[in-house]
């Protein structure tokens, strides 16, 4: 069975009857990393936000299907409990909130939903100093509030490291290269591809080629204009990265 | 009904003669209905309290009658009838109480449940009627025994009045004047009880005291009345208030608290107020018009507040502190929270009087729903306050868009080497942080709760850790209901 079935996906931005999205359908089995490029303004965001649940967004035609359920008529929280993980373009600050707080909230909340009792505060520790060794995080970043003062890499580490704790089935990247230097970029795709199992499903979106050298995907979509221009594994990417987005946006608009 | 007309005829023996007429329509223990002369001199005689005391209270009252009650707060009530109130009332009679938890509102279990409550102590905060073997009195007796071992004496204020009349004389509304203000002078007049402490010189008080350890005493009635006195070198950390939901019948509370703090002492007040709110609409709720002042007569000396407010319909209060000694430090810590319709017009006072003393100002205001919430606060540096410093840092949050945070800092500097910082924030709680903590899985409601303790947890952090639990948990409650 597929772990992600999108069919046919229309959607606007709340208040706009613009779309955005004009019929995307793509197939994620777990196991597999799918990779969307798109040049701006593609509808990439969208994209990861509509699967996510974010208000603010409109689904005007089309369905997803994850796990056998029907995400779209599930709130955002309950989809996040489901197993699907949003890793933010731009994480967002929370002030007073130590990391390691707001990890075991979250753990706490998923395990509620799972009728588990909350987990033992040593065994999230040990759990969290294992996971935050492995991606290099500081032990001191996971006192300090959440996102507060940290560096555009300290901000994509701390989103892998909040992926590796909740352990999703589904991992929807956001541009996680921006604002990452290649260092940083190279540590933030080791801990991805640590995290890549048979069970779990990654959809990566980016702008560049660069962040598919080191999380190398299964497929490659091409967004442009709101559609799937066109699919294919990993050599699309290059083949964009030597002919630009432009040779795919101008075929859809013939 | 016998009582009752015990009660009736004392009042009668006490005024000498039985004047105003009460009739008989009473059914609790209490004396009649409004204030007068006879009901103060009856209040006294109860207590049998020394003749200065009732010339006190007699004084506070007939200034209290020259005046009005003050109308400067953001705050608005229907007006008060003070003689449709009764200012004395028997130790209860276990009759009326409800006979066990299933006799008692559904939604404050659920609120006591949600808070971890024993169930001993729900009945007691529920008002249950229950045998007097509590499990807490034992408790409490071994540790009053201990505090007396040490010298420090921890009564409540009536059995200091009998048995400390010296310390009482001293210090009793030597901070707060019986003339201070409408409801100050009303509590002057009619207190019924609450409590003291004296912690004698260079002793550093090992356990927090807490009112919790005087649950046998714990009926003080709506006009409590707190006197703490650090002795000089000598600290003490007390605790007042309860994070589970109090109800009570009496809806007007105006208690005073006086703390005094000699050479090198240390007093640390921390509050968590959690009085019934009223309905949504604020129906029923309690108004909590209290007077705070601690004065730092000592060379370096330190008084501070720690409140968490989160109850009542009105809240009107202003813990204050006096800085008199040369080098003494003044701290006001503060979380308020409105929802619905409650309304809380609070701050601080800080009076510098000393040289070098400092003072140190966190507030923090979170207001949802319908609520109105204002920061009010004076900072006053005195001629004589060389060099003296305030830091104050105001923040308000705002939950939906129908509520209101205000804030109003007086600053008023005498003495050209002071110096005054004040900072004040405004901000709401972003979509963006929301569909984050949702994108975790966390729940709306817990997720309201997660940003607002750590919009708060500056001053969580400041009180004793068991207290901040409870806290933290209070806050998340409070605003239940305020999202979405």
């Amino acid at each position: 069975m597929a772990l992600l079935d999108i069919k046919d996906l229309h959607a606007t931005v709340e208040d706009d009857t613009k779309a955005i999205l004009k019929g995307i359908s793509l197939t994620i089995k777990p196991g597999e990393v799918h990779a969307v490029m798109g040049p701006n303004g593609a509808g990439k965001s969208t994209l990861s936000n509509v699967i996510a649940g974010r208000p603010g967004y409109t689904v005007t035609g089309g369905s997803i299907t994850y796990d056998g359920q029907d995400l779209l008529a599930m709130e955002a929280d309950e989809r996040a409990r489901a197993g699907v993980f949003l890793a933010f373009q731009y994480p967002v600050e929370i002030p007073g909130v130590a990391t390691a707080t707001f990890l075991k909230t979250a753990l706490n909340a998923r395990r509620k939903a799972n009728g588990e009792p909350e987990i033992e505060a040593l065994d999230f520790m040990k759990m969290m100093k294992a996971n935050a060794k492995r991606l290099g995080v500081p032990d001191d970043m996971l006192k300090r509030p959440v996102n507060v003062g940290f560096s555009g890499g300290e901000k994509k580490r701390a989103e892998v490291l909040q992926m590796a704790m909740l352990e999703p089935r589904l991992c929807v990247l956001d541009e996680t290269d921006s604002g990452l230097d290649i260092d940083a970029l190279k540590v933030v795709a080791d801990g991805v591809n640590a995290l890549r199992t048979p069970e779990r499903g990654m959809l990566v979106i980016t702008h560049y080629q660069r962040l598919l050298n080191y999380i190398v995907p299964d497929v490659v979509h091409v967004l442009a204009g709101g559609r799937i221009v066109k699919s294919g594994d990993r050599t699309l990417a290059e083949e964009l990265e030597a002919k630009g987005y432009g040779a795919f946006t101008e075929a859809t608009a013939a | 009904m016998a009582a009752t007309q015990d009660t009736i005829d004392r009042i009668a023996e006490v005024s000498g003669a039985y004047k105003y007429g009460f009739v008989t329509e009473i059914e609790s223990e209490k004396a009649p209905k409004g204030l007068n002369e006879d009901i103060i001199r009856f209040i006294s005689a109860k207590k049998a309290e020394p003749e200065w005391l009732l010339d006190w209270r007699l004084k506070a009252y007939r200034f209290w009658l020259t005046m009005s009650e003050p109308d400067w707060a953001k705050v608005g009530y229907p007006p008060i009838d003070y003689q449709d109130a009764y200012y004395y009332a028997a130790p209860k009679s276990k009759d009326d109480a409800p006979k066990s938890l299933d006799e008692v509102d559904p939604e404050l279990l659920r609120t006591y449940e949600k808070l971890g409550i024993p169930l001993r102590e729900q009945e007691m905060l529920a008002g249950v009627a229950v045998d007097a073997v509590f499990d807490s009195v034992s408790v409490a007796t071994t540790y009053k025994k201990k505090l007396e071992e040490m010298g420090v004496i921890f009564c409540s204020i009536s059995e200091a009045v009998r048995r400390y009349p010296d310390l009482i004389q001293k210090y009793l509304g030597s901070i707060v004047p019986y003339s201070d203000n409408f409801f100050a002078t009303l509590n002057s007049a009619v207190f019924t009880d609450g409590s003291f402490v004296y912690v004698p010189k260079g002793l550093r008080c090992p356990m927090e005291l807490s009112t919790y350890f005087r649950i046998n005493e714990r009926d003080t009635g709506q006009f409590e009345r707190t006197l703490i006195i650090a002795d000089a070198g000598s600290y003490v950390s007390y605790l007042e208030g309860c994070t589970a939901p109090q109800r009570d019948e009496n809806q007007l509370h105006a208690a005073v608290v006086e703390l005094v703090a000699l050479d090198d002492a240390e007093i640390k007040y921390s509050t968590v107020q959690n009085w019934y709110p009223g309905d949504a609409e604020g129906k029923g709720g309690i108004y909590n018009f209290v007077t705070k002042r601690g004065a730092c007569r000592g060379r370096n000396s330190k008084i501070s507040w720690t409140q968490v407010e989160t109850g009542s319909a009105v809240t009107w209060k202003y813990p204050s502190c006096v800085l008199q000694g040369d080098n003494s430090v003044g701290e006001f810590y503060s979380v308020a929270i409105t929802n619905n319709a409650q309304q809380a017009d609070t701050g601080t006072k800080m009076i510098h009087i000393g040289k070098n003393t400092r003072s140190r100002i966190i507030s923090k205001g979170i207001s949802a729903g319908r609520a109105d919430q204002t920061y009010r606060g004076l900072v006053r540096m005195m001629p004589k306050a060389e060099g003296a410093r305030n830091y104050t840092q105001c923040d308000s949050l705002l939950i939906g868009d129908r509520c209101g945070a205000h804030t109003v800092p007086y600053i008023e500097s005498r003495n050209p080497t002071a110096q005054v910082e004040h900072e004040a924030t405004t901000s709401r709680i972003s979509d963006d942080q929301l569909f984050y903590c949702l994108q975790r899985g966390i729940p709306e409601e817990d997720a309201v709760a997660l940003i607002v303790n750590g919009f708060c947890k500056e001053v969580l952090q400041t009180l004793p850790m068991e207290f901040a639990v409870e806290a933290q948990k209070l806050v998340g409650i409070s605003l239940e209901g305020s999202v979405g």
